[in-house]
């Protein structure tokens, strides 16, 4: 082919000498980077950016204010259970409709427009360019587009809300045919505008995904080896992946069921020949990759975390790596295990158990290397580990559980009740809200240039992990007791009765862990104008956005960064010093990389 | 080991990668979600299919003979797109201008022949609501005119950056822009004998 297929650094004489082959290269891409604008103005600096950072704090913030939405829906839910049709201060009464449209935004809210945003849109447009030493994404422009069209999608999802007839009240996952025809719920338009706004989202994410791959494999500084690679970069790098692959199915799915409710088709409409559990299977065909998509990039929070606070080297890093790869292919194959007691074909239950319970191991690697690194380890308890270590503890129990849902003949009592609901809050809120605060209390320093306060941040962890287990323990209990999920008002059955006190301590636990984020918005807030200057590396940390400045400037890296060792080289006993960051050259002088020449030949054009 | 040749040969290693240009990644990136949602589209219609029977006699009114027509006029169109790709590895000017506008033209006519069909199908009265078999027909088949349209759209402006002579600077796009008609001509050969064959 014409154009020589080389990355972006050659041409920003970040690789260095040797190489007049890649200099005379002109790839399209360089005119797209920012690098070269000159003053913009308010607009173009913090609305229509194209500078990863702030594309990355605009996710940070449109995810934290759906949160607010879907914090709101929790509390409404959870009043209703425990003191079922009285006043819900701040609201009013909620009205059974109301109560399924909430939980079907609730959900909605949480899983596409909070936890997707935060762990992937936040922290992977922040990070993934300063961790791979790159000066931003690879197209900035699309990274751009990206957000907006995540907003355009909130901006539909919200005014579902406002519609005759309310908002989806299907459930998250839309089963039809519940959601295939008006009827069944009394909801018109706000069902497909429902459709229409994760839809949307999905484009958001394909295309955020592209620059995500693009960048990691393209920009990567000197020296940066795909091994090199801090385990966040990877974990994003695999959901991202994991996203590309399994949403296709379901963009098809969601196709034919807006056809279905504008243009009368009968794809999922049994008496015109279609059959409603079809949706169930292209929805858990996206469904469980997605679950790991908001959550190894959680995990690679932790995994970043971790190793700084215990002065140790992350262990097992290829394990780990490998093992979620693992997990990413095992995830394509379980998604039955959500459908057990679906009406599916009973023989399909086994192979489902079988691989439910075989992806339990990756996982069960990655917690055990979190433990080994802690092992031994000097552990600091500073906010962000505290997040880390307690994020994993409560990960811990979820996975646990989930071995009890995999099993076909388990599940099968346990699916419709509140276990179900209490083992899913279990894997996802450490993975994204406690992974997220962790990440967000350990990089808040360079993002804003300031350190969060110490003790509001124990404070809101404190309150977070006691009030977070309070909340859902009884859940656990009240499951196992048979108390059915999906029920507006429980009081209506007797049978229900006994176990409604561990309803009403849920209902406590949750108003706690609300008011538990107060700190939290406060501590953000005060410390963004008036924490203490942070300096370039508050923590002592090895990987590559801590050798910039705090925040970094447009374009990150004031000078060519070079790459000369892993990640997490914490407390080597035969180093100089405790860190060694990856950017350190060696003792002995070094020789510039061979960047060029050498390495261009045969590998030109793949 | 010393530590300086350590690094050094980490450096050298693994950055195959780096050599992809990024527009071909991003490309490729497209392209496999584009696979996984006709994929989707193709295995709820298999499945459909197997499980509940009885469509053979709506599919026997789609026009097969048009179809075969289709098939070859978008093999062919795939070639002339191979022949503009080599035009302008080859640094042939002419011969990119003439392949570029054959394959608009033969996406044109295909696009005609469907046209045609279409309207002979509503003629007959088959709609997309006339059953499933003809949702999946004209969901699938509409679908991929359109992809196929917004492939004549980007040959198009090739097209015009030929004809400017601005395309010699930027000939990945040409290969970039093929990729993506192939794939589109792909699609259809998984469309056209579940559609019209079976």
């Amino acid at each position: 082919m014409g154009a020589k297929p080389l990355g972006r650094a050659a041409n920003r004489g970040q690789i260095g000498k040797g190489n007049t082959e890649v200099a005379t290269a002109t790839p399209a891409e360089i005119k797209i980077g920012p690098t070269h604008e000159e003053h913009p103005g308010f607009w173009r600096s913090y609305v229509f950016s194209v500078d990863h950072k702030v594309i990355g704090k605009q996710y940070l913030g449109l995810s934290l204010f759906m949160a607010l939405i879907g914090g709101a829906a929790a509390y409404l839910i959870r009043w209703q259970l425990a003191w079922p049709e009285t006043y819900v201060p701040g609201w009013g009464y909620v009205e059974p409709q109301q109560y399924n449209a909430i939980i079907t935004m609730h959900g909605t809210i949480m899983i596409f427009f909070v936890a997707m945003p935060f762990v992937l849109g936040a922290f992977g447009n922040y990070l993934i360019p300063l961790m791979v030493g790159a000066d931003d994404m690879a197209f900035p422009r699309l990274n751009m587009m990206s957000f907006w069209t995540l907003a355009a999608g909130s901006t539909v999802l919200i005014a579902s809300f406002f519609v005759p007839a309310g908002p989806a009240s299907g459930g998250w996952t839309a089963y039809a045919p519940l959601s295939a025809r008006p009827i069944y719920t009394g909801v018109t338009w706000g069902q497909n505008l429902w459709i229409v706004a994760v839809a949307i989202e999905f484009a958001s994410f394909l295309m955020g995904g592209i620059n995500f791959l693009t960048t990691a494999l393209n920009l990567r500084a000197p020296g940066m080896t795909l091994w090199r690679l801090p385990m966040l970069v990877w974990m994003e790098l695999i959901a991202a992946v994991l996203f590309l692959l399994s949403v296709g199915p379901l963009i098809a799915g969601s196709f034919m069921l807006l056809l279905d409710r504008v243009a009368g088709t009968g794809f999922f409409v049994p008496d015109k020949g279609g059959d409603p559990l079809l949706w169930q299977h292209l929805f858990w065909f996206f469904g469980h990759p997605e679950v790991y998509v908001v959550g190894l990039p959680g995990f690679g929070i932790m995994m970043e975390i971790i190793p700084v606070f215990s002065r140790k080297p992350l262990y097992g890093y290829k394990t780990i790596v490998w093992g979620s790869l693992a997990a990413g292919v095992l995830s394509f194959v379980v998604w039955a295990h959500h459908m057990f007691v679906s009406g599916m074909d009973p023989r399909l239950a086994t192979p489902f158990s079988i691989t439910t319970i075989l992806i339990s191991v990756p996982f069960a690697i990655m917690v055990f290397s979190m433990l080994a690194t802690l092992w031994g380890g000097r552990i600091e308890l500073t906010t962000p580990m505290l997040f880390a270590v307690g994020g994993l503890a409560t990960f811990i129990i979820g996975g646990v559980t989930g071995i009890f849902l995999g099993s076909a003949g388990l599940d099968v009592y346990l699916h419709g009740t509140y276990f179900v609901v209490a083992h899913f809050h279990y894997t996802l809120m450490p993975m994204v809200f406690f992974g997220g605060f962790a990440g967000l209390y350990y990089w808040f320093p360079k993002m804003f240039g300031r350190m969060m306060n110490e003790t509001l941040g124990k404070v809101h962890f404190f309150f977070t992990f006691i009030c977070f287990n309070c909340v859902f323990i009884p859940l656990f209990m009240a499951g196992v007791a048979g108390n059915p999920r999906r029920i507006y008002e429980l009081s209506s059955y007797d049978f229900l009765k006994p176990a409604q006190h561990l309803h009403v301590i849920a209902t406590i636990a949750t108003l706690g862990l609300l008011a538990g984020q107060v700190p939290f918005v406060i501590n953000f807030f005060m410390s963004m104008w008036k924490g203490r200057e942070a300096g370039r590396n508050p923590w002592l940390a090895n990987t590559l956005e801590w050798c910039t400045d705090s925040p970094p400037p447009h374009g990150n890296f004031s000078e060519p960064v070079m790459v000369y060792r892993d990640p997490y080289e914490y407390g080597n006993p035969d180093a100089p010093k405790d860190w060694m960051a990856q950017n350190e050259p060696p003792a002995e002088p070094a020789p510039q990389p061979q960047a060029g020449g050498l390495r261009l030949k045969g590998t030109g054009t793949v | 080991m010393n530590a300086t040749a350590h690094a050094a040969v980490r450096a050298v290693n693994d950055d195959a990668f780096k050599e992809i240009a990024p527009g071909r990644i991003a490309l490729w990136w497209f392209l496999a979600s584009e696979i996984m949602v006709f994929g989707g589209f193709i295995t709820c219609y298999v499945l459909f299919r197997y499980a509940h029977g009885g469509w053979e006699d709506a599919a026997r009114h789609v026009n097969w003979r048009l179809g075969a027509l289709n098939t070859l006029v978008l093999l062919t169109s795939s070639l002339t797109m191979i022949l503009a790709h080599y035009s302008v590895k080859a640094g042939d000017r002419q011969g990119v201008k003439t392949f570029l506008g054959l394959t608009i033209a033969l996406g044109l006519t295909f696009l005609i022949i469907k046209g045609v069909e279409y309207h002979a199908e509503f003629a007959e009265g088959f709609t997309p609501l006339s059953g499933l078999f003809w949702s999946f027909y004209f969901l699938m088949t509409g679908l991929h005119g359109l992809h196929l349209l917004a492939g004549i759209v980007i040959n198009t402006s090739l097209l015009v950056m030929a004809l400017r002579g601005t395309i010699w600077a930027r000939g990945d796009r040409v290969e970039l822009g093929g990729l993506y008609w192939h794939f589109v001509d792909v699609v259809w050969i998984f469309l056209f004998p579940l559609l019209y064959l079976t």
